[in-house]
């Protein structure tokens, strides 16, 4: 099985095919560890609730996730995008949570699969859409008309503008989504080295692989930040109409 | 000879990666649409329920918990300031106090000096006069001996000097001349004793 690379991002299911109206939406190893990473970010949060003055080391945890978003959401989009933070709080912790899962070794990577990412990106492009339209009318639409542009120019930027706001959901989804698969790939590449090489050529390569796997955990960390972060700026503009 | 080992590892295990790919089905199981409903699905359930429980129980439990914690720290300062305030006010009365007891024993200090210094003063003046009295009365004395000690003098002399007479001629003389010629000397001799 581990000869290919791309052989870790197989789906599967587990258990029995479950269909309504025909619409295969079965039990696979994707779904399990979208459970197993909610389930954890409820348990560890959950354990974080603690009531007392003088936190311990999970509570301390989950305060200063708290504040670490809450600081994120304010510099970014300011005090409008307040009601907003338990989305981008659970985005934030959902996306860290499956690229932090999928560094466990045989585990599965769900933000390694475009469909995920995608779906994740489409709903907050359309619904910062929405708020969009909802704050400012049709006035959103200045977006594309940035201020201070010669008339000559104005056609050419609005298109750009309008190709650049309808890009945002698939650079979102493939920034995430290609970071993941590249790095799991290229960790299984060198693993496949080491076991081929064996004991006399296999150091370097399991050299690089170690070093590969810290570098990943970064990159599963700064993914998820970075998602997040683009979540608030794309939420800035639809609140506060800067154009 | 390790060189050539190490290339034959090499060779040898490109080999064996290719065949092991080539041997299952190629291309990026993320593109294939079998189970993307299913993934949909899954991820919107696991997602929405992640999200409902976060911002109904839990965010709103941790936000609490960091503003009691903000306005617990807060009234701690407060009260420490107070505190530290009321210690500052203290240590000033306390300053005070000291100050005025300091004041308050100087002042007594030189009342009571002032007092001593007076009470010996009036002694020595009191004390003073009555010893010029009684100089004053002793020098009277004095000039009254003086006096009366001049004619004693005289007589004794007189009496003497007649006495002295007598015997040396053998007869009386004139009272009279004799204690003329002793008050004359009595007289130089006290001029010469005296100075003047």
């Amino acid at each position: 099985m581990a000869a290919n690379p791309m052989y870790q991002f197989n789906v599967y299911r587990i258990g029995p095919e479950i269909k309504i109206n025909n619409i295969d939406i079965s039990f696979t190893n994707a779904s399990l560890f979208m459970v197993i990473s909610s389930l954890a970010i409820l348990i560890i949060f959950n354990l974080g609730t603690k009531r007392s003055i003088i936190p311990n080391k999970i509570q301390l945890l989950a305060e200063l996730s708290y504040s670490f978003i809450s600081k994120m959401i304010s510099d970014t989009a300011g005090s409008k995008a307040k009601p907003y933070f338990s989305f981008i709080f659970s985005l934030f912790m959902f996306v860290l949570f499956c690229n932090m899962f999928g560094m466990i070794p045989y585990s599965f990577t769900v933000t390694s699969h475009i469909i995920v990412t995608f779906v994740l990106a489409a709903f907050i492009f359309i619904g910062v859409t929405i708020i969009g339209f909802i704050k400012h009318g049709l006035g959103y639409l200045k977006l594309f008309v940035p201020s201070g542009v010669p008339m000559v120019l104005l056609p050419l930027i609005v298109v750009i503008e309008i190709i650049s706001y309808l890009s945002r959901p698939i650079s979102l989804s493939v920034r995430l989504f290609a970071n993941m698969m590249a790095g799991h790939t290229m960790m299984k590449v060198f693993g496949g080295f080491v076991v081929s090489l064996g004991i006399v050529g296999g150091w370097l390569p399991l050299g690089f692989s170690v070093a590969l796997t810290g570098l990943e955990i970064l990159v599963a960390f700064l993914q998820a930040y970075v998602f997040a972060i683009l979540t608030c700026i794309y939420l800035n503009d639809a609140l506060n109409l800067h154009h | 000879m390790l060189k050539k080992i190490i290339f034959q590892f090499l060779a040898l295990s490109l080999i064996f990666t290719y065949s092991a790919q080539s041997a299952e089905s190629g291309g990026m199981p993320q593109l294939n649409p079998e189970f993307w409903i299913s993934q949909i699905f899954w991820l919107v359930l696991t997602f929405g329920l992640l999200f409902i429980i976060l911002s109904k129980f839990i965010l709103p439990k941790i936000s609490n918990n960091l503003e009691t914690r903000k306005s617990q720290i807060l009234e701690n300062i407060e009260t420490a300031d107070k505190q530290r305030e009321e210690t500052e006010k203290k240590v000033k009365e306390f300053d005070k106090i000291i100050h005025d007891t300091k004041v308050e024993a100087k002042n007594f200090f030189n009342s009571e000096r002032q007092k001593v210094l007076d009470d010996i003063n009036n002694k020595r003046l009191s004390l003073e006069k009555d010893i010029e009295k009684e100089i004053i009365k002793a020098e009277e004395e004095i000039d009254q001996l003086k006096k009366t000690s001049q004619e004693k003098i005289t007589k004794i002399a007189i009496e003497t000097s007649s006495d002295l007479v007598k015997q040396l001629i053998g007869e009386d003389i004139n009272k009279s001349s004799l204690s003329a010629i002793v008050e004359d000397l009595s007289k130089k001799e006290m001029e010469k004793h005296n100075g003047i």
